[in-house]
């Protein structure tokens, strides 16, 4: 195995709040190999976008916690060396898509101040810049460049929108790409093209990228290997194929079965129950209240990964024998 | 068709509205009709006017054109004008339970004032007795009487906007994207409840959503918009087997599934192209034919007009 390019150890966030803290990340681990396309999916409030934004280094303190844990990037750890020297490293190789491209571009300035502005950072040469524009706004396949510098975010679809995100997030040739549901507020054929985009593009850069969608196709149509996240901590990880083809955890269990299908054969019953408050989270197993298969030892111990086979893993006490 | 089987009938609807841009056509002459006791689905991208359908049947609009017809009776115009018993049959549930439920109000006032209004029970221990019944009917906890919206999830939200639907015994309960803000486990959720009352009640459903594959599910006639206009209506098992227009093959073609019985199903790959055109400028002829991959010369210069291809399956293009 090729070392990894980013990779979380037991991070745990919590955040201020009027009824106490709230204990939303729970010793998340992540790894993302070089080049490597990875997707994380669970319901909203799993943790999934706080994860990104932990990566991102972009949680306001106050409130955010950081309890315990590590973000290491190429083998450094960017929540100990110095805020600078991080800022630095995320800057240079991190970009972020985030979903909803209306509140991601400022309403006040048009898109070429806005791409101008990321571009100076790496390059301060005079007439560089809109040249750069320009072939950015062409990459991501959008008609009339010129003219859309001049637009204002208004003035554009949001598919139009989405894709000059895309641009920026291309702008610094980094290696890791977060998309944060980059699809969720798109229409059908919309979110087909721009996901086609993405896949092209970070192709052609070779870039790592992690997905966070909740539609479970365009997971499986993107990327290699699926993080499962339930209420603060990854409950399955395994190659996508794996993963759809044979769901362990019954939470993945639980998500693949409500999800509709084309075949017409009706809907399953979904997962009883919502995620925990997290001001005080269930002991044990966080998912224990709302498993079918919920065993004693569920409710005492938080179980750990086990590992099922080399590219399938599932923190269940259901699979603690299965260890190999 | 027999005309006692048919609950809903909307025969050339036209809804404009005028805007400093121009003459915004949301609906531009749309004719369906809808049976006793089915799941009619409407399906669409955003900006094709399917929302506008249920705001007209129910009344939130003033109809540019066109005849709404319910049992037999003209409903074709707004609520205000509407007889109570019209009102007491129709009833709808909106895509976000966070702005459709009053904030200030408590489970039970929301619940209990269509039973005010359309004269349900007696007295206030009577409605409240209805209440809890409605409640139990939606699976949620009958404690749940005295908390706000603030204070329930985002689920349970829709349960009780679903509740609220259901409190006046509606015979056609129009549904506008009910689960979309919702998880995928609480939406399976909700359509099971939804498919379950439907049986129980024998209600009708006019099933709004962008999801293709839950509609496949749902429903059992599917219509598809674009720009104001009906495509293609068909029995749900056509309209998934046997897709006639190009952009319901296009649409088709570009659901992202997780299934290699399902990956089979789809029709050959079309490749989806350009946006939903604003519909401010309509394009002229067939407004499908910027993105159209079949289009012909005749499609720039005319509208299709529908045509059935067989029984119950009607298209609007010019390869038909």
């Amino acid at each position: 195995m090729s070392k990894p390019l980013l990779e979380i150890k037991n991070l745990s966030i919590w955040f201020e709040s009027f009824e106490g803290p709230l204990k939303v990340l729970d010793g998340v681990n992540m790894i993302v190999l070089p080049g490597e396309k990875v997707g994380l999916i669970g319901e909203m409030g799993c943790g999934k976008t706080t994860t990104m934004k932990a990566i991102a280094g972009i949680l306001p303190v106050p409130p955010t916690i950081i309890r315990s844990g590590s973000i290491l990037y190429q083998g450094e750890d960017l929540m100990k060396m110095n805020k600078k020297k991080s800022r630095q490293i995320r800057k240079k190789e991190l970009s972020m898509i985030f979903q909803d491209p209306m509140s991601a571009l400022n309403p006040v300035f048009t898109i070429g101040t806005q791409l101008h502005d990321i571009i100076k950072i790496n390059e301060k040469k005079k007439g560089f810049i809109k040249g750069k524009s320009i072939q950015l706004l062409k990459e991501v396949l959008l008609p009339d460049p010129a003219r859309i510098l001049k637009n204002y975010p208004i003035q554009l679809s949001g598919g139009m929108r989405q894709r000059i995100c895309i641009a920026m997030a291309l702008i610094n040739k980094g290696q890791i790409l977060l998309a944060d549901e980059p699809d969720t507020s798109l229409d059908v054929t919309i979110k087909e093209q721009i996901m086609k985009l993405l896949r092209e593009l970070v192709g052609k850069y070779n870039k790592s990228i992690v997905l966070v969608s909740h539609a479970l196709g365009t997971i499986k149509s993107l990327t290699d290997r699926v993080y499962v996240m339930y209420a603060g901590s990854m409950v399955e990880m395994a190659s996508t194929q794996a993963l759809f083809a044979n769901p362990l955890h019954p939470y993945s269990k639980g998500l693949l079965e409500a999800t509709p299908r084309l075949t017409g054969k009706g809907i399953g019953d979904g997962i009883n129950g919502r995620i925990p408050e997290y001001v005080s989270p269930p002991n044990g197993c966080r998912f224990h209240p709302r498993c079918k298969e919920v065993m004693d030892v569920c409710r005492r111990e938080k179980p750990s990964f086990f590992n099922v086979s080399k590219d399938h893993g599932v923190a269940c006490f259901l699979f603690k024998n299965s260890r190999n | 068709m027999e005309e006692n089987n048919v609950l809903l009938t909307v025969n050339g609807l036209k809804k404009y509205f005028l805007t400093h841009q121009g003459t915004v056509k949301a609906i531009d002459g749309i004719n369906f009709s809808v049976k006793k006791g089915e799941t009619f689905g409407l399906v669409g991208e955003s900006g094709s006017g399917k929302s506008t359908v249920a705001y007209s049947v129910i009344g939130m609009y003033r109809l540019t054109e066109g005849r709404i017809v319910f049992r037999g009776e003209d409903i074709s115009r707004e609520s205000k004008n509407r007889s109570l018993t019209i009102k007491k049959e129709i009833q709808i549930v909106f895509q976000d339970p966070g702005t459709s439920l009053n904030p200030s109000m408590s489970n039970r006032e929301i619940l209990e004032l269509p039973l005010k209004v359309h004269d349900i029970g007696k007295n206030s221990k009577e409605r409240v007795e209805r209440i809890k019944e409605l409640l139990e009917m939606v699976q949620l906890p009958t404690n749940y009487i005295h908390k706000t919206p603030s204070a329930i999830g985002g689920g349970e939200k829709q349960m009780v906007a679903i509740a609220r639907a259901l409190a006046t015994n509606p015979s056609l309960i129009l549904l506008d994207e009910p689960t979309s803000a919702l998880d995928v486990s609480i939406q399976a959720k909700i359509i099971n409840m939804l498919i379950q009352f439907q049986q129980e009640f024998n209600l009708t459903y006019l099933f709004i959503t962008h999801d293709l594959s839950l509609m496949r599910n749902v429903a059992s006639q599917v219509a598809i918009m674009y720009l104001g206009k009906i495509c293609e209506i068909a029995p749900t098992k056509d309209f998934f087997n046997n897709p006639l227009h190009p952009y319901t093959q296009m649409l088709l073609s570009s659901i992202p599934v997780i299934s290699e019985e399902e990956e089979e199903l789809k029709p050959k790959r079309i490749i989806s192209v350009g946006e939903i055109p604003s519909p401010v400028n309509v394009p002229a002829g067939c407004s499908f034919h910027l993105r159209c991959p079949r289009k012909m010369d005749i499609c720039l210069q005319q509208d299709p007009l529908i045509k059935e291809i067989k029984s119950g399956h009607i298209v609007r293009c010019h390869l038909y």
